[in-house]
Parts: structure tokens; C-alpha cells; sequence
């Protein structure tokens, strides 16, 4: 497995787009962490940027990188090579590469400036976003043969979870405001693994005091020792079932 | 070597493969024909395991190969149109494919020599010419000294020199008793090395048989005459085809 994954980070570390998504990145943070005096102000800004543009890079990236290695994935597979071993190289290659590019052009500029607890769940929770995202965005085109509808698909994912989902907790919230909801809408944040990285983040910052009690809930929850370690679980559980979902269809592909 | 049983195969409405059986030995060179999309680079990709069969067996050495991989070892596949990682080098490509199958001591080299593949080893693959990518994956099909070839379409696009050299190759390969599936349209480049013919047509099997008691059925002395004539106006005559065959086996 480690020699595929290898030739596929190789491929990967002079690709372009790689190279421009680190570099994009990098700036913004940079501008970022210049402009406010604030580190915190800072976190905050990125946060908003990282939360929708790090989803988006990670699934059509990955899906593209999927369609256009087409021919790689066919060679491999006339060789003495099981698809298990075809499909984790190409997503342990792709995740690693938008890794590199993320810790390059983001944890970088936050180690520098800021350097604190919402810093580090800046970082981890963006690391988590790009895994799952990947993992999602490989999913998506094993199961779709054409190109243009597994891109569609992609792109129908990311809408999905940056703005309808969080359209549809705002319905809920709204319809039911004679309830009492906190409870439920923790559960159904852990469902959302962009809202899941928001609230982490704005548990650690100053921020989550002007959320009144729903804040205080979340914090009850999230900011406990057992809340951190659900919420990572839950970040795990994304990026295992997408994969495990990818290789049991990959296994039974006509190619 | 390869036993097939009763493989079935639908894309969508179209039955690609219709209740194949057939056995293949050591030392047998068969051609596969049968007019486009007749089924037949639908087999060769069920053997290589890059089409899941509806129904059916493919036992490899008496190994049923459904979701086996280590027989591959033993393949060497040439495809029909070559596409390979635009951004490998060509010396990168045959570095990456011995290291997957873990450094062989013997690797035959004979055709890469004599295709001068070696002056092409810093070019990228997809620099090169269609013809050269041809010859790259004949090198490559030949790499491991593969008990079975399978040959998809191998001459189209070489160029003569190059069509000569790869017959004297496969005719030395079935020198040493190896198992050799070509599909070719180009019947006059089959006909020199051929033992069997297998006849696809619409998924099925229509006649497999060795090529001297083709000809005697017949009566005709050329292979591409034999194939224009059934095309045209289906079995002559007293010809039996596989399913008839069978019955007369059972009787």
C-alpha cells in the first residue's frame, strides 16, 4: 500500500492546484493575522473562510484527482493488487496532500500569531473538515462513472452541509420554538461535521458568551472533557463510514 | 489453465455476455474474434478481474478468482488503446510497476531493447506517440514472464517493424508453452501463430475450435476468408457450432 500511496503523493506534490490552494491559503491568514490587532478577531475571520473553503478544495479536488487518475487506477488494477489497497492509497494520497497544503498555509500563520487554544482547534478542526471532506468526495465519484454528474454530486454535498443543512436546523429551530430543543440541536450539530468544527472552535474563543443559553449549553457539552472526545469520535466516525461506503462499492465496480 | 463456466454479463439492456464457457491450455494460442461489440473485451476484462460477472466462474489453475487478486501475478495484459499517469516518466512507469510486484530477480527485457524504450525513459508518457505507447505496453505485458498473455487488439497502431518483432515474440512465448489470448481484426497477423479460434457473436460462443479442423470444415485455406464468410452469411453447413457440439457430447 505504501508504494501506491507514495507514487500518488509524488504525482500530487507538483500539482498545481495544490501548490496555488497552499498558497491561497497562506495569504489569506497572513492578510488576516496583519490586518486585525486582535489575534482573536483573527481566528474568527478564518474561521468563516476555512469552514466553507476547506469542505469545497477537499471534495472537488478529490473527486477530480479520482476521475482524471482514471488510468492510473485501471493499470494498478491488472496488477497483483487488491482494490482495498487501490482505493485507500488514493485517498490516503489526496488527504495527506490537502493536509500538507492546509497545515502549510494555515498552521503556519496561526502558530505564529496565534498560538492559543482556539488556534490549535483552528488547526485540528480544519485537518478534520479536509479528512472527512476528501473522504466524502471520494465516495461521491466512485459511485457516480461520469465525471460531470460525480462533480454535480459534489458540489450538491458541499450546498448541502455549509448552507441548507443549516437552513433546515433554522426551520426546525423556529417551528418548535415552544419546545425545549437545546438538547436535540447538540445532537443534530454532531450530524453536521462543518457545524460540528464551527462550534468547537467557538467554544474556545470569547465569542461563545454572546450565544446565551444555547451557548451555555454547548459549552456545558463541548467544552467538557467527554463532549472534546464525542465530538472527535464523531469527526472519526465521518471519515470512516464515507471510506468504508467508497470501498465497498470500488470492490464490486465494473471498470 | 483458465476454466470459464457459464459467465453472464448485462450492461443496462445489452447482454454482453451470454452463458460463456470455455477451457484454455498451455500451450494454445487463441484468437478471439467476432465482430465489434461482440463481447470480447468484456471476457478479457472479466479474466483480469476488471468486470464483476453477473454469474459465473473464472477458476484460474482450478482457483475460482472472484475477488482474488494474486493470479494477476501470473497475466500479462496489453490493452487495447494504452493510457497511462500523464505525469509518470516512461522509466518511471516500469520502476513503479516492478516495485509493486516486489522487485523480480528475472525480468524480460527483450522487447524494450528492441523497441530502444530505454531512450525514452526521461520523456514523460504522455509526450510520446500512440505507436510508442503501444510498444510500452507490449514491454510491459512481456515484463514478468507471465505464464498468460492477453493480448487485446496488439498490433493496431505498431508500426510493421514493430508488428514483426512482437509476432517473433509471441511466437517465441508459445514456444515455451505459455497460454496466449489475442483479439485481433487484422486476421493475416493471427493466422501465422494461431492453434484455436474462438467466434464470439452477440455475447456468445459460436464456434471454438483449432484452426486445422476450421479449415477442414470448411474447406477454405485462409482464416480471414473463413471469418468474412460467416459474418456475412452466418455457419456454412454441416458446421457445427459449440452448443451442438455439446449435444452430440451428452447423445
Amino acid at each position: 500500500m505504501q508504494k501506491i500511496t507514495r507514487y500518488v503523493c509524488y504525482d500530487l506534490a507538483r500539482n498545481k492546484i495544490v501548490l496555488a490552494y497552499t498558497a491561497v491559503l497562506f495569504l489569506i491568514s497572513m492578510g488576516l493575522f496583519s490586518m486585525e490587532e486582535q489575534s482573536g478577531k483573527a481566528v474568527m475571520s478564518l474561521l468563516s473562510i476555512i469552514l466553507l473553503a476547506v469542505p469545497l478544495i477537499s471534495l472537488i479536488f478529490s473527486s477530480i484527482y479520482y476521475y482524471n487518475s482514471y488510468e492510473f487506477t485501471e493499470l494498478m488494477l491488472c496488477q497483483p493488487v487488491s482494490r482495498n489497497r487501490i482505493i485507500l492509497s488514493q485517498y490516503t494520497g489526496v488527504g495527506v496532500a490537502l493536509l500538507m497544503a492546509f497545515l502549510a498555509g494555515v498552521g503556519i500563520p496561526v502558530c505564529i500569531y496565534a498560538p492559543d487554544a482556539s488556534g490549535f482547534a483552528l488547526i485540528l478542526a480544519g485537518s478534520g473538515l479536509t479528512l472527512v471532506f476528501t473522504a466524502l468526495g471520494i465516495l461521491a465519484s466512485v459511485r457516480t462513472k461520469d465525471k460531470a454528474r460525480g462533480i454535480g454530486a459534489v458540489l450538491l454535498l458541499w450546498f448541502f452541509f455549509s448552507i441548507i443543512y443549516d437552513a433546515l436546523i433554522l426551520l426546525i429551530l423556529f417551528t418548535f420554538s415552544e419546545y425545549p430543543l437545546e438538547k436535540f440541536t447538540v445532537g443534530l450539530s454532531m450530524l453536521n461535521p462543518i457545524d460540528l468544527a464551527r462550534i468547537s472552535i467557538m467554544l474556545k474563543t470569547d465569542t461563545s458568551a454572546l450565544m446565551g443559553y444555547t451557548g451555555a449549553l454547548y459549552k456545558d457539552f463541548f467544552g467538557s472533557a467527554g463532549g472534546t472526545l464525542i465530538s472527535l469520535a464523531v469527526l472519526l466516525f465521518w471519515i470512516f463510514i464515507p471510506l468504508r461506503m467508497a470501498v465497498t462499492c470500488f470492490r464490486k465496480k465494473d471498470m | 489453465m483458465i476454466a470459464i463456466q457459464h459467465l453472464y454479463k448485462k450492461f443496462k439492456k445489452l447482454q454482453a455476455l451470454d452463458n460463456i464457457s470455455a477451457e484454455m491450455n498451455r500451450g494454445q494460442v487463441i484468437a478471439l474474434i467476432g465482430p465489434n461489440a461482440s463481447g470480447k473485451t468484456t471476457l478479457i476484462k472479466s479474466l483480469l478481474g476488471l468486470v464483476r460477472p453477473d454469474s459465473g466462474n473464472i477458476l484460474f489453475n482450478g482457483e475460482n478468482i472472484a475477488g482474488k487478486y494474486d493470479y494477476r501475478s501470473r497475466l500479462g495484459y496489453m490493452p487495447q488503446t494504452a493510457s497511462y499517469p500523464p505525469n509518470m516518466k516512461t522509466g518511471q512507469l516500469f520502476s513503479m510497476l516492478k516495485g509493486i510486484r516486489n522487485n523480480p530477480q528475472f525480468t524480460d527485457t527483450e522487447l524494450v531493447k528492441e523497441y530502444g524504450l530505454e531512450q525514452m525513459y526521461q520523456k514523460p508518457v504522455k509526450t510520446l506517440s500512440g505507436g510508442t505507447k503501444q510498444k510500452v505496453s507490449a514491454a510491459l505485458a512481456f515484463l514478468f514472464d507471465p505464464e498468460v498473455l492477453i493480448l487485446d487488439e496488439p498490433t493496431a497502431g505498431l508500426d510493421p517493424l514493430a508488428t514483426e518483432i512482437l509476432k517473433e515474440k509471441i511466437n517465441a512465448e508459445k514456444k515455451k508453452n505459455k497460454l496466449v489470448l489475442i483479439t485481433s481484426h487484422i486476421l493475416s497477423d493471427l493466422e501465422e501463430f494461431t492453434t484455436h479460434v474462438i467466434y464470439l457473436h452477440e455475447g456468445k460462443i459460436l464456434f471454438y475450435k483449432s484452426l486445422e479442423s476450421l479449415f477442414s470444415e470448411t474447406g477454405e485455406s485462409r482464416l480471414g476468408k473463413v471469418v468474412a464468410s460467416i459474418m456475412k452469411s452466418g455457419l456454412p453447413k454441416g458446421f457445427r457450432t459449440s452448443d451442438e457440439q455439446l449435444q452430440m457430447k451428452i447423445v
